[in-house]
């Protein structure tokens, strides 16, 4: 049964969110015999509730508290108020995440030492390897079930995939396949096998996607030494006159202000909200925000280089069938600075319904140009394009003037690209037409980036506490007792799909912790 | 159509294609102005598409305007009348309680009527020439609001969705795992 634990308990782990991070450090610690009591701002949906039904679940799962926006980047100017396309919910954004689990490559670990000096990039190599995550990346494929691991067979071929997989192989594309996915592609752990039902992005109904939501989170209930308490958004993180963090403020369902003591805090509320949270912990002690001695508390935001390639044929597609992005082409992630830009970048197939479609494909557009290309809808093929940003130090999320529902400075996010991101999209946007021109694509739309969906590098981890905010482990430099558990930890972003990793990092950390409990390091 | 086979099917489905052309061919033969007419009592009727809209709180002729406006922004010559009817109703139900609302609204169509000269804006005959009008407000608010309300209100009516072969929720069905997710035949 779910633990309840007294708010005057001081010996939990508080965790400040549930999602990939969150949630897998919260049940790991729980397997362990830990006591942790998870916050989370959103509601409890479990996987039935969800619905098959684009802005209907937006409107169910979506963060759609105020934030605002600043930069050159065009979602700034056609969703200034919507930065990101992340979840406030029990299970956080794996509940519409897509499920592609990538390992990182050796080299993104090491970017400052392999692609040299990049003018505006505050690159920097992570304090940790891959050889040293190597097997905490084979335990986390093996808790998400991640296809073509394990054994575990891949996902079958959609149409949107066939489609990728002929231009790829027109192309001289070497490695193309259904990808490495968290979903089951036959029964597994107690879940269904996916059904192709499309809607990966709206929760899946079936539970065949891994989430937190109905894996880690009972898992942890299940051992009585969890409790996760939904509707509950922390204001500020607290601190004694030492400067160890005792507990946590948070509004609850009612919005009454409530105090959960604590002995070790874990944040894990997204690249946006994570550092929110540590800026608005500021106090005497800490006037920039808590743990930010560097001064690197929301800085290094990195938002991978995407963008989109859909193409139009002369003969039906129904993209929209099937796994959304059960389809790789990996040949463009490799590291080949003659293609005119540093690290590289992913393929994968992508498809939005018609309501997003005529939201995304061009945003501000009208007109015949427009609505030509969304008749063609039902023979339209889609690939997302995701490689890795530089890491900028004015790329960074501030403290808006704006306030929230509780009277909380909402995040500010700023971005602008660099010329390294621009040259990689153009490049990929280049091969994505050229992959569906090979195979007879009528028209094709280079698709301009969404709200962000993968949010990296405010809170990043680096060997000099002077570089950025926490350790190897993600324990922040500042404060002994203060963890970082999401992707706000990373100090390069990768080309990958980020969630493997942060759930790799997660179990990394909860063995970590466990043991400077033992030891009463912390 | 799920769920329908063979032949029988095949006939139905024949059947309404060809209804479907000439209910098609009528209304792009007919103008919009033509096609929507104004009743005594204040409503918008279209006979072709046998429709009819009560209008409560704009001028029936601005209504009426709008609803050509909302075409010409998001032109599907699939997509009936009655979808941008439905996609701008809420217009008319806004202004009827809220005076702003209906002033910024007439204002908008006025502007866009004077422009036009004689006749107005749903006299104008070609849709070229009246994109060239609405291109030349298309920085004003009220434009942006109204392109960016039809997104959600003119692409998220369920029954728009089969026009441009989306098939919308899966899950009661099965998915799509028996149901084509990879019947692709010409790749």
């Amino acid at each position: 049964m779910a633990a309840t634990f007294n708010q005057n308990d001081d010996s939990v782990v508080v965790i400040i969110g549930s999602g990939a991070g969150g949630g897998t450090l919260g049940n790991e610690l729980a397997q362990k015999g830990i006591n942790v009591v998870v916050l989370e701002a959103g509601e409890r949906h479990e996987y039935t509730d969800f619905v098959n039904d684009e802005w209907a679940s937006f409107t169910q799962l979506a963060w759609k508290d105020p934030r605002t926006t600043s930069g050159s980047w065009r979602v700034s100017k056609n969703f200034p108020t919507l930065p990101a396309w992340i979840v406030k919910a029990v299970g956080g954004s794996t509940t519409h995440w897509a499920g592609a689990s990538l390992r990182f490559q050796e080299h993104e670990f090491r970017t400052a030492s392999v692609y040299g000096r990049i003018p505006g990039a505050n690159l920097l190599d992570w304090p940790v390897t891959l050889a040293e995550l190597e097997p905490y990346y084979a335990r986390a494929e093996e808790k998400m079930g991640v296809t073509r691991t394990g054994g575990r067979p891949g996902l079958p071929g959609s149409n949107n995939f066939k489609i990728m997989k002929a231009g790829a192989d027109k192309l001289g594309y070497k490695e193309c396949h259904t990808g490495n996915m968290a979903i089951n592609s036959i029964e597994r752990d107690g879940r269904n096998a996916c059904q192709q039902t499309g809607f990966c992005f709206q929760g899946c109904k079936w539970g065949a996607k891994w989430s937190t939501l109905y894996t880690e989170i009972p898992k942890g209930e299940a051992t009585g030494k969890m409790e996760v308490r939904p509707q509950s958004h922390v204001a500020h993180i607290e601190h004694d006159a030492s400067g160890k963090v005792t507990g946590v403020v948070y509004f609850d369902k009612d919005g009454k202000e409530q105090r959960q003591k604590a002995r070790v805090v874990a944040v894990a509320g997204n690249s946006i909200e994570s550092p929110r949270l540590l800026l608005n912990s500021a106090s005497p002690k800490f006037p920039d925000g808590l743990a930010n001695s560097s001064g690197q508390v929301g800085r290094n935001y990195m938002r991978h280089m995407t963008g989109s390639v859909y193409a139009v044929f002369d003969r039906p597609v129904h993209m929209y069938r099937g796994t959304t992005m059960a389809g790789i082409v990996r040949d463009e992630g490799r590291l080949d600075p003659s293609r005119g830009f540093v690290g590289g970048y992913e393929m994968e197939t992508l498809s939005l319904g018609l309501p997003f479609m005529a939201a995304f494909l061009d945003p501000g557009a009208w007109g015949r140009e427009f609505t030509s290309a969304i008749d063609g809808y039902s023979n339209m093929a889609g690939m997302w394009l995701v490689g890795e940003d530089m890491p900028q130090e004015t790329n960074r999320i501030t403290l808006s003037d704006v306030k929230d529902q509780y009277g909380l400075p909402v995040a500010d996010v700023h971005f602008d690209d660099h010329s390294n991101d621009v040259a990689m999209r153009n490049h990929a946007y280049q091969q994505g037409a050229a992959l569906y021109d090979a195979v007879g694509a009528t028209r094709t739309f280079p698709t301009p980036p969404y709200p962000s969906t993968h949010n990296l590098g405010t809170n990043r981890m680096s060997a000099n506490p002077r570089d950025g905010v926490v350790n190897k482990f993600g324990q922040t430099h500042d404060v002994k007792n203060l963890f970082v558990s999401d992707g706000s930890q990373f100090t390069s972003g990768g080309a990958e799909n980020p969630t493997l990793t942060i759930v790799t990092l997660a179990i990394r950390q909860a063995e970590y912790i466990a043991d400077q409990m033992k030891t009463k390091a912390i | 159509m799920s769920g329908h086979h063979g032949r029988h099917a095949h006939q139905e489905r024949e059947g309404t294609e060809v209804s479907r052309r000439v209910f098609l061919r009528r209304s792009s033969e007919l103008s919009f102005a033509a096609a929507v007419t104004i009743t005594a009592g204040g409503a918008l009727l279209n006979a072709s598409e046998a429709w009819a809209l009560d209008v409560k709180g704009l001028q029936p002729e601005t209504m009426k305007t709008l609803i050509l406006v909302a075409r010409d922004i998001y032109p599907h010559d699939k997509v009936a009348d009655r979808f941008y009817a439905i996609a701008m109703k809420s217009y008319d139900e806004k202004a009827a309680t809220d005076p702003a609302t209906k002033a910024q609204v007439e204002a908008f169509v006025a502007g866009l009527d004077a422009a036009a000269g004689k006749g107005g804006y749903a006299g104008v005959g070609w849709e070229s020439q009246r994109v060239a009008l609405l291109r030349a407000v298309s920085n004003s608010p009220m434009f942006e609001t109204i392109r960016s309300g039809l997104i959600a209100t003119l692409y998220n009516q369920p029954e728009v969705w089969p026009i441009f072969g989306y098939e919308g929720e899966s899950y009661s069905k099965g998915g799509y795992i028996k149901r084509g997710f990879d019947d692709i035949d010409w790749i």
